[in-house]
């Protein structure tokens, strides 16, 4: 480990004092203000399947972002993170329906349920605590397994706060006058459906939950929280408070995952207790490892990975060879991501490790014009320890 | 009362059964330290052989081949993936036999489609009465194949050279490699070895009086996690108390669903985590497992 870190200082050390003392914005900032501006250009020239993807992709990411706070940074797996983003879906639902349905519903301003049902993940995820503050590695992840069966009995058994198995409408948010439903508002000529105004919410949420996370990564919270991972009980020796660290985490994480939840809700405008299940929680699980463990950026790339996988290959089956529609005995496209993304959590582990982020951040090393230290070419990057630099 | 004793004797065989499949997840632990979520595919592959192989060469050798493709699957697993991964840390481990898992699942699953297979077993639906109690002919098989596979594993585990290596590799990996224990090899009989519990395993999870092999037969394979971890996960004893426990919680859930009526549908499902949950507050390592014991 003291290796590891050493190399990375000698890497990025240098670095400060080789460049100009004013620096033009470099083509980092040109690239985030590029993106940024396609981000919220995008409405306008999309197609709602297109933007509602997006649109999961960006709930995907928010939730990825917490299980990557609590898996990738402080080591505790967890395979109940769907159960977190059931609580956030259904208690949005129940916070701000009228109860028009038959359904209970508690007719709260929208703005107000989200916050709650937000709230509501964090409690939930403080009552696991006991839990998760005691248990490690696989004992919390089996342990965590347990939420998701709770968390499915009570979706299809509370009929009157869950729908049970149909699942129920999910009401439309609105804030400050501004209501994200179908009503068109008419921008540039562009209609704007729930989709749109809802893209734009979404990004907002992300950019948040990112710098959020980023921040608590970066202070000392971060590094407790690393040192966690590494090594428990050295941590423990210097003074980090390792339960209290893990149980915090843990309810950092779930809160995370109650926004990822409404913000699908909101989505995709009905919930249904059978999404909420150990399939999502592993796909949240193949997200961050896919992406790269341990750092914001891992999460979103690999929450965006996996989640336009499957619409992808859906939208695109006619073209692609050996896809097929459903049910006509070839491989269907939800197959087809399955097998890709089960392959890419394999291979990316076995030949990227610490993800695709680390591929970016390899190749930006070893550009000439950054002058590559001899100890930072790729085949030497440190590997074997995910996640320390973000 | 005799509907008690129905339920029990049900539970302790369904145990057995999961108790394989929990020794499975402890072999491979011990051997390896991974803790092996491609179990659910490794069973879903046994019985899949099986299925198909029945009508063609009977059971029986079905049955051998259905182990043997298991133990292969797991086998390959090892050799192809895990191996490649020695020395990383234990749950990114972990996530990649995720990865397996789904792979391996979605195939299988694919192949099966909405068809129930039947093993061809030899019991059918006959009952066996004695007084009150009524008992399945396969649920008398599966507790004596399980406690026979179980015996032996235990002894063979005890006495033979492949026993003291495992066991040395579990207790401290350098040493048994430095006294000339070869790791790998021990970890690819691990996998093979749960490989083939698995399959066994398969086929009395899928004989009467469930209808036969289908997609949601792995899910039963998440049944063996709970029963592996309340035991203790680096303990075979643990795995054999915590599937006997698991068993028997299952059982009396679901044959008294119907006073419990409040708690919901689907009882039985639900309540192996709950004891889990329960066992793992007062005892983190579970009943039987080693507590991490560290001098600063």
């Amino acid at each position: 480990m003291s290796e590891v870190l050493t190399r990375e200082e000698a890497s990025g050390a240098p670095r400060p004092a080789r460049g100009p003392a004013l620096r033009l914005p470099g083509s980092r900032a040109y690239g985030w203000t590029a993106g940024g501006v396609l981000l919220l250009a995008l409405p306008f020239y999309l197609d709602r399947f297109w933007l509602q993807a997006g649109l999961f992709a960006m709930a995907a990411a928010i939730g990825a972002i917490g299980i990557n706070l609590l898996t990738g940074a402080t080591g505790q797996l967890s395979m109940g993170h769907a159960f977190f983003l059931a609580v956030g879906a259904y208690g949005y639902c129940v916070f701000a329906a009228d109860g028009g349905d038959g359904l209970t519903g508690l007719g709260l301003p929208t703005w107000l349920a989200a916050v709650l049902a937000v709230a509501l993940s964090g409690l939930a995820g403080g009552l696991f605590s006991p839990i998760a503050g005691r248990l490690r590695g696989a004992y919390l992840g089996i342990a965590t397994l347990a939420l998701i069966f709770i968390g499915q009995h009570v979706l299809f058994n509370a009929r009157d706060l869950t729908g049970g198995f149909n699942g129920r409408d999910v009401p439309s948010f609105s804030v400050f006058g501004l209501t994200f439903d179908d009503r068109e508002l008419v921008v540039a000529a562009v209609p704007f459906g729930s989709a749109e105004k809802l893209w734009y919410a979404g990004l907002v949420l992300l950019l948040g939950c990112g710098l959020f996370a980023r921040g608590v990564l970066r202070g000392r919270p971060g590094r407790a929280m690393n040192a966690i991972r590494d090594h428990r009980i050295a941590a423990g020796v210097i003074g980090v408070p390792v339960a209290r660290y893990r149980a915090a985490v843990f309810v950092l994480s779930s809160t995370y995952a109650g926004l990822a939840g409404v913000l699908l809700a909101l989505v995709f405008q009905r919930t249904v207790p059978d999404y909420f299940g150990i399939a999502l929680s592993l796909e949240y699980l193949a997200m961050i490892v896919i992406g790269g463990l341990g750092s914001v950026a891992g999460a979103v790339v690999g929450a965006a990975f996996v989640s336009l996988l499957p619409q992808l290959l859906t939208h695109y089956s006619d073209a692609l060879p050996l896809v097929s529609d459903p049910g006509t005995g070839g491989v269907a496209p939800g197959e087809a991501s399955r097998y890709l993304y089960g392959a890419a959590v394999v291979a990316v582990v076995l030949f990227l490790p610490g993800g695709l982020v680390r591929v970016a951040a390899a190749r930006r090393r070893v550009r000439p014009s950054e002058g590559a230290p001899p100890g930072a070419a790729p085949g030497s990057i440190p590997g074997s320890t995910p996640g320390e630099e973000r | 009362m005799s509907t008690f004793a129905e339920l029990l004797l049900n539970g302790v065989s369904l145990g057995s059964v999961y108790a394989l499949i929990a020794l499975g997840f402890v072999v491979i632990f011990r051997a390896t330290e991974v803790v092996n979520f491609a179990h659910a595919s490794l069973l879903l592959a046994g019985g899949y052989v099986t299925a198909t192989l029945h009508d063609d060469i009977g059971f029986w050798p079905a049955l051998l081949a259905g182990v043997a493709g298991a133990a292969l699957v797991g086998a390959a697993v090892e050799f192809l993936v895990m191996r490649r991964y020695r020395g990383s840390d234990h749950s990114v481990l972990a996530i990649v036999t995720i990865g397996v898992d789904i792979l391996l699942t979605t195939e299988l699953t694919r192949r099966l489609g909405t068809d129930v297979l039947a093993l061809g077993d030899p019991w059918g639906d006959a009952v066996l009465t004695v007084g009150p109690v009524s008992l399945a002919h396969t649920r008398i098989a599966a507790f004596v194949a399980a406690a026979l596979l179980i015996t032996v594993f235990l002894l063979a585990f005890r006495y033979t050279s492949w026993g003291v290596a495992m066991r040395a590799a579990a207790e401290s990996p350098e040493t048994a490699a430095l006294m000339g224990v070869r790791l790998g090899r021990v970890s690819l009989g691990a996998w093979a070895v749960a490989g083939g519990l698995a399959a066994v395993a398969a086929l009395f999870l899928t004989v009467f009086p469930t209808p036969g092999l289908e997609r949601a037969t792995s899910l039963a394979a998440l049944k063996a996690f709970p029963a592996a971890i309340l035991g203790g996960l680096d303990s075979t004893t643990g795995a054999l108390v915590g599937g006997l426990l698991v068993g028997v919680t299952e059982s009396l859930a679901t044959g008294y669903q119907s006073d419990l009526t409040f708690l919901g549908r689907g009882l039985g499902d639900l309540a192996p985590y709950l004891v889990m949950v329960a066992i793992l507050l007062i005892r983190p390592a579970g009943l039987f497992g080693t507590k991490e014991l560290a001098r600063v």
